[in-house]
């Protein structure tokens, strides 16, 4: 069959990085981008780092380029779509036909069960980073729910507007379940360092507005905060509704092959955050919310849909990226439960930098590194050939000069 | 073709350098290194992999 017209559901980082991909890629027919959103397409994560704290603008951010030629339909989302008649239909009622269709839509930020979202802000889209960024002065108290990666970042622009800035966890620290509990304590660290309070094993009972426009955050074990502003980072939920009758196989996420193909409906792909696809070597479903993630699907599918003969499976190194305080947070890999962990500290020449290495019977499983991007790319390099773990330390080592004794004991992750 | 690179607008994501390893790398400080800029014809597709694989549109490929 000859693809004539490609259309892309969602403006997202996925979106245009999929059909920049056919463009390079020498596909001359038509492209369609569908997007929500009215604002021109733009970069994700600036949102909580460059973009909050003034260091980027709007313009900055801009995905597209005036060579793409797109055809970009923007502040218009989809509503449904008949896969018989391959067609998207828009919120207008108006369809539009495809040869092959990319769905991109993303996720949005999933809201804190019973509080008001006046009360309580998302950072999902350009529009909450620049409410959000209006906020942020010097002495405003902030309050900022999750402690993950989106609310550590808050935490940093926030602390680093000069913000008087507290962080609500739910866990014993930071990220302990998934990162074990000597990583959750650096990141706790890193905080407190910039005069950040990190108040764990806490949960939100209500969030409840005062006059003004200001709110009080009250806590499961009757502690009480009050803020100038209030915001969740508690998570995110794909958005797959306007796809509900469509008869595509939908679990938390679009369901596909190892190729980002949907099952059962040919000239269909999902990818990016919205993409639950098949991971071969795992063998069971996967889903990321990550920037390099979205452009590998996107380069994927392209690939698939120019030239079939040639097309891979998704077989990338789960990588993604934070930045906070200016340190910069890498981690490759994937931990699961009762993986040790150690960390260590490395003496490199640009300073000593600390890295958790993350192993299973002996297996190299994941990294997390502080500030020293080039032991990250050893690290990627060392999960692409499947290297055991003392392989990886050794070329950790050999990049740097040499480990510092920290006197932290390896232990179990969780 | 050439491969070009601003080391200035360069963040140390490492993408390019998890790419393709062959034209990419990163230096102590965590900036790219342009290991070879000339790009042999069956090399493209992979340098240009890399290219689009940059969050900070650090790399570029130019000339003819």
């Amino acid at each position: 069959m000859t693809v004539d017209r490609v259309v892309v559901v969602g403006s997202s980082v996925a979106g245009v990085r999929a059909a920049q991909a056919l463009r390079a890629d020498g596909f001359a027919g038509e492209l369609v981008v569908i997007g929500a959103e009215s604002a021109a397409p733009y970069d994700k994560p600036p949102l909580s780092k460059h973009l909050l704290t003034g260091e980027s603008t709007d313009a900055d951010i801009g995905l597209v380029r005036a060579d793409d030629e797109l055809d970009l339909r923007l502040g218009m989302a989809a509503t449904g779509l008949d896969a018989a008649r391959k067609e998207v239909v828009l919120g207008d009622g108006q369809p539009v036909s495809y040869d092959a269709l990319i769905i991109a839509t993303g996720v949005r930020a999933r809201t804190l069960p019973g509080a008001d979202e006046k009360l309580v802000r998302p950072l999902r889209e350009l529009r909450d980073a620049a409410a959000l960024r209006a906020r942020l002065t010097a002495g405003a108290p902030v309050v900022i729910i999750g402690g993950g990666f989106i609310g550590a970042e808050v935490a940093a622009a926030a602390a680093g507007a000069g913000c008087q800035v507290t962080v609500v966890e739910a866990l014993p620290a930071p990220f302990s379940r998934v990162l074990g509990p000597d990583v959750g304590s650096l990141l706790t660290a890193l905080h407190a360092d910039h005069g950040v309070r990190v108040l764990t094993s806490a949960t939100v009972a209500s969030v409840d507005g005062l006059p003004g426009d200001g709110a009080v955050v009250r806590l499961a074990d009757g502690r009480t905060l009050e803020a100038g502003t209030v915001v969740a980072g508690v998570g995110c939920v794909p958005n797959t509704e306007w796809l509900a009758a469509s008869g595509l196989p939908l679990g938390d996420g679009v369901l596909t092959d190892e190729r980002c193909a949907v099952r059962g409906a040919a000239g269909i792909y999902a990818i990016g955050d919205v993409a639950r696809w098949y991971d071969r070597e795992g063998g069971v479903t996967r889903r990321a919310e990550h920037w390099t993630n979205a452009v590998e699907q996107a380069n994927l599918v392209a690939h698939q849909i120019l030239r079939p003969e040639a097309s891979r499976h998704h077989a990338s190194v789960p990588y993604f990226w934070s930045d906070q305080y200016g340190v910069k947070i890498q981690m490759v890999g994937r931990v699961a439960a009762g993986d040790t962990v150690e960390v260590l500290r490395f003496a490199t020449p640009a300073g000593d930098r600390n890295v958790a290495l993350y192993s299973r019977a002996g297996q190299f499983t994941a990294a997390v590194t502080f500030g020293w991007p080039r032991g990250s790319v050893t690290a990627r390099q060392a999960w692409q050939r499947g290297a055991g773990a003392a392989d990886v330390l050794a070329a950790l080592t050999k990049l740097s000069g040499g480990v510092i004794p920290v006197g932290l004991a390896a232990r179990k992750g969780s | 073709m050439r491969i070009h690179a601003d080391v200035g607008k360069c963040q140390g994501y490492g993408n390019c350098a998890g790419v393709d390893t062959e034209h990419f790398d990163l230096d102590d400080d965590g900036l790219v290194v342009v290991v070879r800029d000339t790009v042999a014809a069956g090399e493209r597709d992979t340098v240009a992999e890399a290219v689009r694989s940059c969050p900070a549109e650090a790399i570029w490929l130019a000339g003819a």
